[in-house]
């Protein structure tokens, strides 16, 4: 009976699949992608590979997931601002200094907006940034090697959530304080809100050169949440925007308390005005502490430096440097149209959309049409800025990107839905629901000045996942959705899930990265500290109770293999170098008792591991990465004598013994 | 019952073929791992003997050895050292054959294949697969150049 059941079911897929492979209007397929049915739309067949890498924040995660167009398939999992045992981040020696702030070491963030670098207000594949919001930061990820290789804390800052969204070539990236707090920090009580809380914007200097990363300036501004940022493009590139809520300054309730005017505003920062300002020397020196780390890819290690002090620039004593647009309900998300002249503003508590001119907005400044001045920043008249309001239909407005063709994907919180409206008559075409709850969506490249493709995809990132997937206890991954873009309807594609809370995500056509891709480190470049290069130089040296094993690896084992003499109270670091030079092939390390976590060691590249046995006997270790038909065989003993003994040091592999 | 389903699944999938007009899915698998394919020409045995004329599979099919070049030794030696020496010691059996005297037994191309495309040559060569049954493992791809593994070549007529 079964049998039947399942017979009968074979018979309607396969009939299905027979429909949809050769039907000529084939499937339900609204979309323009050929005329081919969702299914076919996102299937990439065995050993075929994505049309798009799409980066996604990994949110309370800490870190960054890569997911391959269309299929939705998870490529990998990049560690950022959270220590990953899978991969030994901010477990081994070389990249805990990644992770290091003025709080100290600091293991985990919530990363929020993955942004990639732009040359020509273009995505040139080179680096992707995102932002810790809880410990103010940003990081570096380079698209060669896909690893986290710079990280940047923000000093007087507090909340980074307007980040990173960088300038047209990468000149700044940028941050703003959605918390306000004491600037610089100090000891009040909170009910001094309105007296001494100060928001912050911060600029971002060395965006496009590794190891550059630096406090270029900040700008103090009055104590609002500053929310959501971006950068002018084309006709606004020079500026930089800043959503705003609570102006009304509220410390506690604010759910209620943030939520009584009805506009907020969106700051408008003309950041090439502040580079003048800095050329005149019309800046404040404070001290400030802050931390930039970078990982150098031929030491692989990273280096924290403490650094200290900022620029920074009181906008009343700096005329033009910044402006505010008052914006109705909350605004949120800010986002930019590709020429840069619409600045598009989401009132979360809203129905409808507004969008600003830039245009209207210089001949505002021009005209000095100002409703008020507040701490020397000029509100400029609502009326007079305003390009439009598009009368959406849907509730709570969140986050807007645009095709190449001319129209804007609004996202809806609270209705739940995708909105597609004219950027010229600012009217709606098209409207998709989304499953449930859309955060941000993102299209490739459409939030740049050039949509991949003129706009195919469209990735929504929803909050609420519920009865999408086979339920998995309290918690659920949240969902992601793909649709077609391409045709005049929406069409929705696929359902995929998502680690962590993807806040955000930018997509780039593979082609433009696939070429770059570094497949393992020659060891000719190797300049770790502690690298050893062939199987004659592994050795084990003891420094009183500090013990370093120079060790190596490559299919299918350890040298040394067996090693003696190590003593309980010892702090053994084992500095290994992986010998291979093949894609695909590095080996892990695996110590029974070790306190922290494997290492993953990539071809040609030296790691090193910190362990203190507590307790005699024998200790294994082993590869924990299959690697070959041997790979079992890749493993090795420890022996750990009493504290004390005199038991000396020997290590060996084969017939090959040394001893101290 | 379940035969059954399985037969009817197939003439169903025979159907789906005609209605298309012919599979359009003859595209082989993309791997490189692709299983070895399942007639052997010569056994390792019968491959060792004929030696002479096995240049083995990958991309050098000629190699011209002139007179012994002692900069490109000296070169191959270094490369040698930093990306064999883990498994190959050059005069004595360590986890791999010993180099000494191999062109008494291979031809410079074999070797240079061997060096550059170890996968497929412990996949498909008939010598290259005996050794792989002899040695348990498949030798690592190290990266060589052409170029440095013409050096190699050249530092093991030294030994």
């Amino acid at each position: 009976m079964k049998s039947t059941k399942f017979t009968l079911m074979m018979l309607a897929v396969a009939s299905l699949f027979v429909y949809s492979r050769c039907g000529s209007g084939g499937g339900n397929g609204a979309g323009a992608i050929g005329n081919s049915s969702a299914a076919e739309k996102v299937y990439v067949a065995p050993g075929e590979l994505d049309e798009y890498y799409e980066f996604f924040s990994g949110g309370f995660s800490g870190q960054v997931t890569v997911h391959g167009l269309p299929s939705g398939r998870l490529l990998k999992t990049i560690p950022v601002f959270s220590v990953d045992g899978e991969k030994g981040y901010g477990f081994n020696e070389e990249t805990k200094p990644l992770l290091m702030t003025t709080f100290g070491f600091v293991p985990w963030d919530d990363s929020h907006h993955p942004k990639l670098s732009q040359t020509n207000g273009e995505h040139d594949g080179k680096y992707l940034f995102i932002n810790g919001n809880n410990t103010p930061r940003i990081a570096r990820i380079d698209l060669t090697t896909f690893e986290t290789t710079e990280i940047i804390q923000i000093p007087n800052s507090a909340g980074s959530h307007a980040s990173p969204y960088p300038t047209q070539n990468t000149e700044y990236l940028v941050a703003a304080t959605r918390f306000s707090v004491p600037i610089p920090q100090k000891d009040v009580t909170i009910d001094s809100y309105k007296e001494d809380f100060k928001g912050t914007f911060t600029f971002i200097s060395g965006g496009q050169e590794p190891g550059k990363m630096d406090i270029a300036f900040q700008i103090v501004a009055p104590g609002y949440d500053y929310d959501l940022a971006h950068s002018g493009k084309g006709v606004s590139h020079g500026w930089t925007f800043f959503t705003s809520y609570n102006v009304e300054q509220a410390n506690t309730l604010k759910e209620k308390n943030a939520s009584q005017r009805d506009k907020d505003y969106i700051a408008a920062v003309n950041w090439k005005k502040a580079e003048e300002y800095l050329a005149q020397g019309k800046f404040h020196e404070w001290p400030a502490e802050y931390y930039h780390n970078y990982y150098n890819d031929k030491t692989h290690s990273a280096t924290a430096t403490k650094m200290n002090g900022v620029k920074v620039l009181i906008p009343s004593e700096c005329p033009g440097l910044v402006y505010y647009l008052p914006t109705p309900k909350s605004p949120h998300g800010v986002d930019v149209n590709p020429t840069g002249e619409f600045i598009v503003a989401s009132g979360k508590l809203s129905a409808d959309l507004t969008v600003h001119s830039f245009k209207k907005m210089l001949a505002a400044i021009e005209e000095e049409k100002f409703d008020e001045v507040i701490d020397g920043i000029p509100v400029l008249n609502f009326d007079a800025v305003l390009a439009g309001t598009v009368s959406s239909g849907g509730l709570g407005p969140l986050h807007t990107e645009f095709d190449g063709r001319g129209n804007g994907y609004t996202s809806f919180f609270i209705s739940s839905e995708v909105v597609k409206w004219n950027l010229e008559t600012f009217e709606v075409v098209d409207r998709i629901p989304s499953y449930y709850s859309i955060g941000h969506l993102s299209i490739p490249g459409g939030g740049s000045m050039k949509p991949w493709e003129n706009g195919k995809y469209l990735i929504a990132m929803n909050k609420i996942t519920k009865d999408r997937y086979l339920p998995t206890g309290p918690e659920l991954a949240h969902s992601a959705q793909l649709y077609d873009i391409s045709g005049d309807k929406m069409e929705l594609l696929l359902d995929f899930p998502t680690m962590g809370e993807p806040h955000y995500a930018q997509g780039i056509l593979a082609s433009k990265i696939i070429e770059q891709q570094v497949k393992f480190f020659p060891l000719e470049e190797n300049e770790h500290e502690h690298k050893t290069l062939t199987e004659t130089e592994t050795k084990v040296v003891r420094n009183g109770n500090e013990v370093h094993i120079y060790a190596t690896m490559i299919r299918s084992h350890f040298a040394p293999d067996n090693i003696e003499g190590i003593k309980v109270g010892d702090k053994v670091f084992w500095h290994v170098t992986n010998l291979e030079q093949d894609w695909d092939v590095p080996h892990g390390l695996a110590v029974m008792g070790a306190q922290n976590a494997e290492l993953l060691i990539m071809p040609g590249q030296t790691e090193t591991l910190v362990w203190e046995p507590l307790s005699e006997g024998i200790f294994p270790f082993y590869c924990s990465d299959f690697c070959s038909a041997l790979h079992q065989e890749m493993q090795g003993y420890v022996r750990v004598s009493a504290k004390g003994s005199d038991t000396k040091l020997k290590w060996g592999l084969g017939d090959e013994i040394f001893e101290e | 019952m379940k035969l059954k389903g399985s037969i009817f699944l197939g003439i169903l999938i025979a159907l789906f073929m005609s209605a298309c007009g012919g599979g359009s899915g003859e595209k082989e698998s993309k791997g490189k791992f692709a299983p070895p394919p399942v007639a052997k020409p010569l056994t390792f045995e019968e491959a060792q003997a004929d030696w002479k004329n096995q240049k083995g599979l990958g991309p050098i099919t000629h190699v011209e050895l002139g007179e012994l070049d002692p900069e490109l030794a000296k070169k191959g030696s270094e490369i040698y050292v930093l990306k064999c020496t883990a498994c190959h010691a050059p005069e004595v059996e360590k986890l791999g054959p010993a180099p000494v005297g191999v062109l008494n037994r291979r031809t410079p191309e074999w070797v240079m294949n061997m060096i550059l495309n170890p996968e497929e040559m412990a996949m498909k060569d008939p010598i290259g697969r005996g050794l792989l049954m002899k040695y348990n493992t498949v030798m690592a791809n190290q990266g060589l150049t052409q170029e440095d593994a013409r050096a190699v070549l050249e530092y093991f007529r030294t030994l």
